[in-house]
């Protein structure tokens, strides 16, 4: 019976953890300044060195949207630039800020929760605890700040490069021409779509710093217990990537 | 000084420590000695407030951590130096940040007189010119003494030690044990040792604290171990490798035969 209770109230235990760990971050913003450099070094590591892979990401999802689209509108009675007003609303809607979330729940979330989860269980986190810094403020809060900041950058990169790449691959593979796609794009173009993506940019960068926090924070039992904090973390954000993206489409849309 | 009242531990249906009182006196050095598991590291844990105590108190020059802000927590804790079990160097930095780290962030000293108080930590642990290393080029035993280094860095007024000479060779244990005795002396800091290496306690200890069975099985002046005072604590000191030789004699311990 107890072990059902706590097979039941395991998960409201853990969003209890979470909650208190983000509470604990958002009250030391008024220490940020004491963390600046760790921040920008956050900003560069989560940011600046993932734009080559999700800009490959984007590239190539905006590539076989394009070609796909393309064959599923093979029709005389369809305008080509139909393709355009597809491709690229689809990108900043949801192809290049979902694809990309995934991917940098792998590289950003994994390694975020395999470094706090190897200095928790080698007492590193202890160290600075017992010299008097917060913790919290020092890892957690500029881990999810930059997370915050350099999604949407990452975002905006993704989705560039992506409709870049939808219209290289348009125009040279001989599907439809630069001009036709950017017709197609400009014709049904609403100026909500990107907002909405750098709302979910946002809202997935929060997702997966948070978690991976999370879980590496409180990772016990040595380098098993990284592994399965690495790998929770990756997981954990994948999943509620999908639950924040209907929640938003939803709600917004 | 530091006072332990009523302490009890426990991890879920696991006690730990159960009703420990006693009090680390100002400048002295204090053992606290048991088996593995005995909850050692636990207790030691409860003195910087890194873990609460299920009931009972603790005392840092009179404040109560365990009704601490955090924020008053965070003040006590920067009297502590703590040397970890395994050194807890920040990995991604070298050797000199490593101990510049606290300084750093806790003390208005310009660059140059924080190279200048690293170089000096350096050398009272006898590793002067590693500063460039990182902590994976070092050895164990070089890297609790740069741990070493950064606890003393901001002159603590307390340094807890959790197992200084484990898993070291019995040469750099015995100069990580003269480190703990210089550093007392010439600091004059108030010291507690966990270790249930003998050799460390009767080098570096004034007193011992022996933890056995969850509870505080006895405390007492280093000296008063010849005299066997108690039996289980005759039986753990006697398990160890080496056994209670003539204390006048220049090397306190002898090899059992």
């Amino acid at each position: 019976m107890s072990s059902l209770l706590e097979f039941l109230f395991s998960p409201l235990r853990a969003l209890g953890r979470y909650s208190i760990l983000m509470a604990r971050a958002a009250a030391s913003l008024d220490e940020i300044r004491t963390y600046w450099s760790n921040l920008f070094d956050q900003m560069v590591r989560i940011g600046i060195d993932s734009i080559p892979i999700v800009s490959l990401a984007g590239a190539f999802s905006g590539a076989v949207l394009t070609v796909q689209t393309s064959y599923q509108l093979e029709s005389p009675f369809i305008p080509r630039s139909i393709i355009g007003s597809i491709v690229v609303p689809s990108m900043m809607l949801e192809l290049s800020v979902v694809v990309m979330g995934f991917i940098l729940a792998g590289r950003v979330g994994a390694r975020i929760a395999a470094e706090l989860g190897t200095m928790r269980v080698s007492e590193q986190i202890d160290a600075l605890e017992v010299m008097g810094l917060n913790s919290v403020g020092f890892l957690v809060l500029p881990r999810v700040l930059a997370g915050v900041l350099m999604f949407p950058v990452l975002y905006v990169a993704s989705c560039a490069i992506g409709i870049g790449g939808g219209v290289a691959v348009g125009h040279f593979g001989g599907f439809i021409t630069a001009g036709e796609f950017m017709d197609g794009a400009r014709q049904f173009f609403k100026p909500f779509d990107p907002f909405f993506g750098l709302i979910k940019a946002v809202t997935f960068g929060f997702i997966v710093t948070s978690i991976a926090c999370y879980k590496g924070y409180y990772t016990t039992s040595g380098a098993e217990g990284v592994g399965d904090s690495t790998t929770e973390a990756a997981v954990l954000s994948c999943v509620f990537i999908l639950v924040a993206d209907l929640i938003l489409a939803v709600t917004l849309l | 000084m530091i006072r332990i009242e009523h302490l009890s531990k426990g991890f879920g249906s696991l006690e730990v420590l159960n009703d420990i009182s006693f009090e680390v006196r100002d400048g002295e050095t204090l053992a606290i000695i048991g088996r593995s598991g005995s909850g050692k590291s636990v207790l030691m844990k409860h003195m910087v407030g890194l873990l609460k105590p299920d009931a009972g108190h603790v005392h840092v020059d009179g404040r109560d951590l365990c009704c601490a802000e955090y924020g008053e927590l965070r003040k006590l804790r920067k009297r502590f130096g703590v040397l970890f079990q395994g050194g807890a160097l920040f990995d991604s930095m070298d050797t000199f940040d490593n101990i510049a780290f606290p300084l750093e962030y806790f003390s208005d000293l310009t660059s140059s007189e924080v190279e200048a108080r690293v170089e000096e930590c350096l050398s009272l642990v006898n590793l002067e010119g590693v500063g460039a290393k990182k902590p994976s080029e070092l050895s164990g035993g070089m890297r609790k003494r740069v741990a070493l280094a950064r606890a003393i860095a901001l002159e603590p007024q307390y340094i807890l030690y959790d197992e200084p000479t484990s898993g070291l060779d019995p040469e750099t244990s015995n100069t990580i044990d003269q480190l703990i005795s210089h550093l007392s002396d010439e600091l004059n800091v108030t010291s507690v040792v966990v270790t249930h290496d003998m050799h460390s306690v009767l080098t570096s200890a004034d007193r011992v604290a022996f933890l056995h069975d969850t509870n505080l099985h006895w405390i007492g002046p280093v000296d008063a171990l010849h005299d066997r005072p108690d039996p289980v604590l005759d039986a753990f000191v006697r398990a160890s490798e080496y056994h209670l030789g003539d204390p006048s004699a220049s090397v306190p311990l002898t090899q059992d035969s």
